[in-house]
């Protein structure tokens, strides 16, 4: 096991060298100087040369890189264009905002998920189940931005009971999470029935079922645990899923988050926050799907690494 | 499934019926009720936005101060927004934008997806691993934040978004058709016919694409209402189409700002953003089940 995760961990470096070489290849795709960009629409020409070489854009492209990953590793990516900031402090503020809305929608949206699921499977063909996977597909094709307005509109203009935005107490978080989470939920819940039926054709669920186990424990443990090894990997997608969806509900609720962040940068063609972000947000993704395949790898009996 | 065909056989003339796979797509797609009625919404709201300008009952641009900010009424059907414009004359001139949005990107995505994947699954090798290696990369991001990026490289845009949204459907196209490349590349037909010389590229589209399109027709529809749904958060979030056009999502932002004042503005474009997703997903889940229960496992 601890093997197998040096060598995944190695695997990492690979796909991170692509991903700098791609994130610095982004400064110079952008349309227009960049040190044009960073003097100020009414520089001159001479205020443009001087941030050029402070900026070591006059530098050769190789030695830029290697200045760019060099400073990657300690963190370092430069200054903010909008804020003047450094850009690693300005993501430092916004990381646990964004870390607690997607942890917090992950666990209530799986749990959920995976209910509805287990009980369309079970209650094939009856109420429950086309209650159940109804939901579900209107679940996937809600715009999540219409549900933050309409939840706001609802619970924030019309009652009053929970703020419109923001970030602090714990009534900041219930919209957005539940907004962030319901097409996760209707994901997991559509998943967790087709896993959940196979499994349940399986022979030794039959063979539990004639030796007279519980039905209650047939499903909850005979099905459902065999259920979760596909059911795993799901949720490790739908992190990424999460992630992305947390950009446009970051929006909704202005929650101050990476997301938010990342538009307002788009916007402002602040590029050293956007390369961070984007390192940042691959990192995420990447470290993610390593956990996912190492839970994958525990709740399997029948993988070993060696 | 199969009870009731064998019923109408014995009961029907003797002489054997000759099954297209156009009529035998028919006669399975008939049955599916709910991608049927999803399929005559998506067919009307086509025509709507084909015929737009003479459909929609008041021109979506032309301001009425008189109207401002007004609720559904037997003039205005879903009201009027804060310029007085109205807003079901918008939300059809809107459907222009994200279906065509949805259909652009969706073909421009599939068109390159399936050509890599047809050379990545006909030719093998390290022409296939690059191939795949490079879809690993693009699906391990998510699709938004792909977009995102490309949409600050090319600029915000409506235009642009197409492209963006584009690229994140290559690589599920790339491996879909790789996968079901591989299977029919051992086929005994595929084998004749390369046995009488015919070229690779005769091979590639004439013998192996059209065996790989139930599976892409089936994912050309899902992938039409993730794309539409992703375009509208991109225009949303104030990326892709610009405040005067009347996208569903630009719509929808505008509507943010009147929420408790006039509701109707942020309930009607997300209804038709709803509606119009929902539809692709349920005509694309019945498809599958007509062209390809296969793919039912996934």
């Amino acid at each position: 096991m601890l093997q197998y995760l040096i060598k995944r961990l190695l695997g990492i470096v690979p796909v991170l060298m692509v991903i700098s070489v791609l994130v610095f290849g982004f400064v110079h795709l952008l349309p227009g100087d960049p040190a044009r960009l960073v003097a100020g629409a009414d520089a001159t020409e001479r205020d443009i040369a001087l941030v050029r070489e402070d900026l070591g854009l006059d530098r050769p492209l190789w030695e830029q890189f290697v200045r760019f990953v060099g400073g990657a590793l300690q963190g370092e990516f430069g200054t903010s264009l909008k804020t003047k900031r450094a850009v690693s402090e300005e993501i430092g503020e916004r990381f646990m905002p964004t870390l607690w809305l997607t942890a917090i929608s992950m666990v209530w949206a799986t749990l959920v998920g995976l209910l509805i699921g287990v009980l369309s499977a079970v209650r094939r063909g009856r109420w429950q189940d086309y209650g159940g996977m109804i939901v579900a597909i209107s679940g996937i094709s809600f715009p999540s931005f219409w549900l933050g307005l309409l939840l706001i509109d609802a619970f924030a203009v019309r009652l009053g009971w929970l703020p419109t935005g923001g970030y602090g107490e714990w009534q900041h978080f219930v919209l957005p999470s539940v907004t962030l989470g319901v097409g996760v939920a209707a994901v997991m819940a559509r998943f967790t029935r087709s896993a959940f039926v196979d499994i349940a054709r399986e022979d030794y669920v039959r063979t539990a079922r004639a030796k007279g186990v519980h039905e209650r424990l047939v499903v909850w443990k005979h099905t459902l645990r065999n259920a979760l090894i596909p059911i795993i990997t799901m949720v490790g997608l739908q992190f990424g899923f999460l992630l992305g969806g947390s950009i446009v509900v970051e929006m909704v609720f202005a929650w101050p988050g990476l997301g938010r962040l990342l538009i307002d940068s788009v916007s402002y063609r602040d590029y050293p926050v956007i390369q961070a972000e984007i390192l940042l947000f691959s990192l995420e993704f990447i470290l993610i799907n390593l956990l996912v395949d190492v839970l994958y790898a525990l709740a399997n009996p029948e993988i070993h690494y060696k | 499934m199969t009870t009731p065909d064998l019923a109408t056989a014995a009961g029907s003339a003797p002489e054997p019926r000759i099954q297209t796979p156009l009529g035998e797509f028919w006669r399975k797609f008939r049955k599916q009720k709910v991608a049927l009625a999803s399929g005559a919404f998506l067919i009307a709201l086509i025509l709507a936005a084909a015929f737009a300008p003479w459909v929609a009952p008041f021109d979506p641009a032309a301001p009425d101060y008189e109207h401002v900010l007004e609720g559904g009424s037997a003039l205005h059907w879903a009201g009027t927004d804060a310029y007085g414009r109205d807003i079901f004359s918008r939300i059809i001139h809107g459907a222009r934008i994200s279906l065509a949005v949805g259909f652009l990107s969706v073909s421009l995505g599939g068109v390159v997806g399936v050509l890599l994947g047809l050379i990545s699954g006909f030719y093998g090798g390290r022409i296939d691993s690059a191939i795949m290696r490079l879809c690993d990369v693009l699906l391990a991001f998510p699709g938004i934040l792909l977009a995102i990026g490309i949409v600050a490289i090319l600029g915000p845009g409506i235009d642009n978004v197409i492209y963006a949204v584009a690229v994140f459907s290559v690589p599920v196209f790339a491996r879909l058709v790789r996968g079901s490349t591989l299977g029919l590349k051992a086929s005994v037909y595929v084998d004749a016919a390369r046995a009488i010389g015919v070229s690779d590229r005769l091979l590639m589209l004439r013998h192996i694409l059209p065996g790989t399109l139930p599976s892409v027709i089936v994912y050309f529809s899902m992938r039409i209402g993730t794309s539409i749904l992703t375009a509208a958060s991109l225009s949303f979030i104030g990326l892709g189409a610009q405040p005067p056009s009347p996208e569903w999502g630009a719509m929808l932002a505008d509507g943010r700002s009147y929420l408790g004042v006039a509701d109707h503005l942020a309930v009607y474009p997300g209804l038709a953003i709803f509606c119009t997703v929902l539809a692709f997903n349920l005509l694309g889940d019945g498809l599958r089940d007509a062209l390809d229960p296969k793919l039912r496992q996934n």
